[in-house]
């Protein structure tokens, strides 16, 4: 049996006084695994996806990811592991509005200081991989919702990440780009990527999460294995 | 609280950051503008407003105490043009010899004859004395001396060996008379114990008229005084336009440099002001929006915005007039020695009308933006908020993208290009701020190098000075010049020296007495900067400063004829010396080239430089010269250079202006690159979670202002450096003389280089605080920012 990719201990989030945002959270994800992480607004998804991204510090127990401590971590170290070890996509893409399509993409390979003919055959290969590569030269203004996506997903795979993590992936999306890129993600879990998501969307869950959690006021309330055959 | 009050006050709160750029950034404005008008307008009337402060004396008279009684002389404070008199006080002429001391003054040393007045304290309705160290001479054995006439400091002591008892007075303090009316004070108890038996003090009287404009009305209250005394009892004395004079050349001297970092401070406080103000207003637009859709009308919009701008505006003036008027006391006190005058002081109409500029330039620079705010449709306003601006300069920033660069620093250069507006304010903040650091840095080399041109007076490590002391009833001592050529030749430790006389001829063209310094032996190693030509190298050649050259409207080349006792010499002017003694007109020539005037120099006139061998103690030599001359009656003293107090001004000055100028320039660039920062959060945001590391954020924040630092420095370079060239030759033709071209030649490339540098350390400086903020930010919150 495999190492789990990631490994959350006893976690707890507090930010004020209040009710924590994650309390007593116990998780593993193995490599391969499509992990959905559902549940209503403020139940601690995104906290809970920001832990495992190094963005934030739990308030007790430990985030191990890819056999790193990232409690333990400081900015420098984070930092060179969100460049090198995992990739993001956002709800609102986050694409740089500024630089190019393959300006965007190309970035993460840049700040980690590749090769530039490597990054680009790489960034190249992706946009054909993911079908915007008509749009390599234009600005992300310019693209669909679907494909602004499309893009963010091929900048989050530049530096083949061992983890690509989604936040509410599709929730800006309308149901025809929605539906683009549950059917992007699915593709690339079958290709043995790692993938944890965060989303209100069961379809989406549904479409390509080999496992759901569903988080309630921080903590977790249902783990679901889900089979092929499911 | 008013709804708008409420806004305001949030706003302000909100953006602690901005508000206190703009505090500081004013009250730095606000310092530098206060100091420079006050220093500008101090030094449109310096003498006068000491003058006018201290009560100065249009004349001081002494009457000769034989011929004529104190009550007469008090009388005489009742004659139709004298509107104010002191007086009359106890006054003696002494010759004291250097006592025990720690200013490195040779026991037993020849003093030059002084005028000791007694007076009882510094007060008096004329000539109120300004107290520079130490306190007033109230009883026995005490002695005030005149600051800045004197090598000797409180604590020291001065002994008159030609008085009877001998006695020795230690020096307490240090003052300052306006129009200079005696070389030191006593009480009039320890006057009368200076007083020969049998002898009577002479009487000092201090005079202010009703007319004293010019040297006639001058004359005619002197003339009135004269005519009411017994004939002949008028001794001797001095109007107050002569120090007026000398004092308005060390003015003028300083005025050009204040009125150039003046005019540099007050464009460089409008920009930032300006820039800051509608900065603050610029980046609130959704806000704005929101107001407008709470029901705020336009006008509240506009009123709440210049509010919201003058709060901190307020508090940085009320701040800034403070540090001011704080920098002013040494500052001026530093301008104050310069002018030899009395305290000067910040005028309150100036931190009433700076106040008022810098608020009247606060609120209409934010009126503009206010108003556009007022203006702004509500969904526009939020739309605008919310929405990217379209992007600018994508091109440069693909361009730069594919240079062999590390990304951070490809995203740094690129970043002006997608603001222009704001690039343009950080640019000219760092354009005024080399100027400033590239002119104050050229002044003060120029500055220095001249003191150090001046100091050549002082050649040699020791001097020795035959002075004449009186002795006995009006006999002089003298030494034999050659005696003390041939002991200081005899001297161990002696390298080289030579010999000069002081003595006046007539030259033709020129109506009264010029001054002649007559070298003997070789002074080729004691030479003055030269200006222009060679110095003398042997009989018939001169050299003459500035003044001489523009008063007889020669050159260097020309023949100029001396004149005395009806005989005639001619010398060639070979070479244009830096020296502004006696308004920069003495000739330095050789002995020899005076010898066909038949000219007899009193030997107490003759001084001797000597150079000495390396490894030589000056202070062991001159100690051993001196008793190898003994009897007294030479004076030898290891030679020191004195700093011009004019020099020191400038000093001062340059360096407080340059400061102040660099400090608002880096607020500049602060404040713009806060508000950038502050824009661009979630794109840093965006950047982290894409593993940009806070080194690299920091790198590419500072590179964002680097290249424009950079640009900016070139460009603020030159005008620096044209800015020296304008104004230095301004202030040496008002100190009295050209500026040698090696103090004008400042600027080498290493020199420029660093300037460049410097621009470029401005613009990093004031970028580093918010590029640490931005490597620090949080980036869960970057992200969700808007």
């Amino acid at each position: 049996m495999t190492a789990p990719i990631i490994e959350i201990r006893d976690v707890n989030k507090k930010y004020d006084e209040g009710r924590p945002a994650l309390a007593d959270v116990d998780l593993e994800v193995n490599a391969g695994d499509a992990l959905a992480v559902l549940g209503p607004s403020g139940s601690g998804k995104s906290t809970l996806l920001n832990m495992i991204a190094g963005l934030d510090r739990p308030s007790e127990g430990t985030v191990t990811v890819d056999g790193l401590r990232l409690d333990r971590q400081g900015e420098a170290a984070l930092a060179r592991y969100r460049r090198e070890r995992i990739g993001m996509v956002f709800q609102f893409f986050n694409l740089l509005d500024d630089l190019t399509v393959e300006d965007n993409v190309l970035l993460p390979a840049q700040l980690a200081g590749r090769p530039r003919a490597l990054a680009r055959h790489r960034a190249a290969h992706l946009l054909e991989r993911l079908g915007v590569a008509r749009h390599a030269r234009a600005f992300p203004g310019r693209l669909s919702g679907g494909e602004r996506q499309r893009v963010a997903v091929a900048r989050a795979l530049m530096n083949r990440p061992r983890l690509l993590l989604a936040d509410e992936p599709t929730g800006a999306l309308d149901s025809a780009s929605a539906a683009e890129v549950r059917e992007l993600l699915a593709e690339l879990n079958q290709e043995g990527q790692t993938i944890v998501l965060v989303t209100h969307d069961t379809a989406l869950a549904a479409s390509c999460a080999t496992r759901t959690v569903e988080l309630v006021d921080g903590r977790i309330a249902r783990d679901v294995v889900r089979t092929v055959a499911e | 609280m008013s709804a708008l009050g409420k806004v305001v006050r949030a706003g302000v709160g909100r953006r602690r950051v901005q508000t206190l750029v703009m505090v500081l950034t004013t009250t730095m404005a606000v310092a530098a503008a206060v100091l420079a008008t006050g220093l500008l307008v101090a030094s449109r009337a310096p003498f006068e407003h000491a003058f006018a402060t201290q009560r100065g004396a249009h004349l001081t008279a002494w009457f000769d105490p034989g011929r004529v009684t104190a009550a007469q002389v008090t009388a005489t404070a009742h004659l139709a043009d004298v509107t104010t008199a002191a007086g009359p006080y106890p006054v003696r002429s002494l010759s004291p010899r250097i006592g025990a001391n720690r200013s490195r003054m040779p026991v037993g040393g020849v003093m030059p004859e002084m005028s000791v007045v007694g007076r009882a304290d510094t007060g008096g309705a004329v000539d109120e004395l300004s107290l520079t160290a130490g306190h007033w001479a109230t009883g026995s054995g005490q002695i005030v001396l005149s600051d800045g006439t004197t090598p000797l400091s409180p604590g020291d002591r001065m002994s008159f060996p030609d008085l009877p008892g001998k006695p020795v007075l230690t020096v307490v303090g240090l003052a300052r008379s306006v129009t200079a009316t005696a070389d030191a004070w006593v009480s009039p108890a320890q006057l009368a114990a200076l007083t020969t038996p049998g002898s009577r003090p002479g009487l000092q009287m201090l005079y202010r008229f009703r007319h004293a404009a010019t040297d006639a009305e001058v004359t005619a209250g002197r003339k009135a005084i004269e005519n009411a005394v017994p004939a002949g009892s008028l001794a001797g004395a001095s109007s107050f336009l002569q120090a007026e004079r000398s004092a308005n050349r060390t003015t003028s001297t300083l005025v050009p440099f204040v009125i150039a970092f003046g005019v540099i401070g007050l464009v460089m406080s409008v920009l930032v002001i300006g820039t800051v103000v509608s900065g603050a207003v610029g980046t609130a637009t959704r806000r704005i929006g929101i107001l407008k859709s709470l029901g705020f009308t336009p006008a509240q919009v506009v009123r709440a915005y210049v509010a919201q701008a003058l709060i901190p505006a307020t508090v940085g003036t009320a701040l800034g007039v403070v540090l001011g008027n704080l920098m002013a006391v040494p500052a001026l006190g530093v301008a104050q020695r310069a002018y030899s005058t009395s305290s000067l002081t910040i005028a309150p109409w100036i931190d009433l009308a700076v106040s008022a500029v810098a608020l009247a330039v606060v609120a209409a620079t934010a009126l503009a933006p206010a108003l556009r705010a007022g203006r702004l449709r509500t969904v526009e306003a939020i739309a605008l908020g919310r929405t990217p601006r379209a992007g600018r300069g994508r091109a440069v920033r693909r361009l730069l993208g594919r240079l062999p660069l590390p990304r951070a620093l490809s995203l740094g250069l690129a970043n002006p290009f997608a603001r222009p507006a704001r690039s343009a304010t950080v640019a000219s903040a760092v354009v005024f701020g080399t100027i400033g650091v590239t002119f104050g840095a050229g002044l003060a080399i120029s500055v220095n190098g001249v003191q150090h041109g001046l100091d050549r007076e002082n050649a040699g490590a020791v001097t020795v000075q035959n002075v004449a002391p009186l002795a006995g009833k009006g006999s002089r001592n003298t030494v034999d010049p050659a005696l003390i050529a041939a002991k200081i030749t005899a001297q161990p430790g002696t390298r080289r020296y030579f010999s000069t006389a002081q003595t006046r001829v007539g030259v033709a063209g020129l109506a009264g007495s010029t001054g002649v310094v007559a070298y003997q032996g070789d002074s080729s190693w004691g030479a003055y900067q030269m200006i222009s030509g060679t110095w003398f190298d042997g009989p018939g050649q001169a050299v003459v400063p500035y003044g001489f050259l523009r008063a007889t409207g020669t050159h260097v080349g020309d023949t100029v004829t001396l004149t005395a006792g009806g005989r005639r010499a001619a010398v060639r002017i070979v070479g244009e010396d830096l020296d502004t003694s006696e308004g920069g007109m003495v000739i330095r020539t050789d002995l020899s080239s005076l010898a066909g005037l038949g000219l007899t120099i009193p030997s107490e006139l003759v001084q001797f430089r000597i150079d000495l061998k390396f490894g030589t103690d000056a202070t062991a030599y001159a100690a051993s010269l001196g008793k190898a001359l003994q009897p007294p009656g030479v004076l030898v003293f290891p030679t020191g250079n004195t700093v011009s107090p004019t020099i020191i001004a400038i000093d001062a000055l340059m360096a407080m202006f340059t400061l102040m100028l660099v400090a608002v320039a880096g607020l500049g660039v602060l404040n713009t690159v806060v508000l950038d920062t502050r824009e661009r959060v979630h794109d840093f945001g965006v950047f982290k979670a894409l593993g940009m590391s806070p080194r690299q954020t920091v790198a590419m924040v500072l590179t964002s202002v680097a290249g424009i630092g950079l640009v900016a420095a070139a460009a603020g370079v030159p005008v620096g450096v044209a800015l020296h060239t304008w104004v230095v030759p301004v202030m040496g033709h008002a100190a009295g003389t050209a500026i040698p071209a090696t103090d004008m030649a400042v600027y080498s490339l290493p020199v420029l280089a660093g300037l460049v540098l410097g621009g470029l350390v401005i613009a990093a400086a004031g970028a580093l605080l918010p590029a640490g903020w931005a490597a620090k930010a949080r980036t869960a919150a970057a992200l969700r920012s808007e």
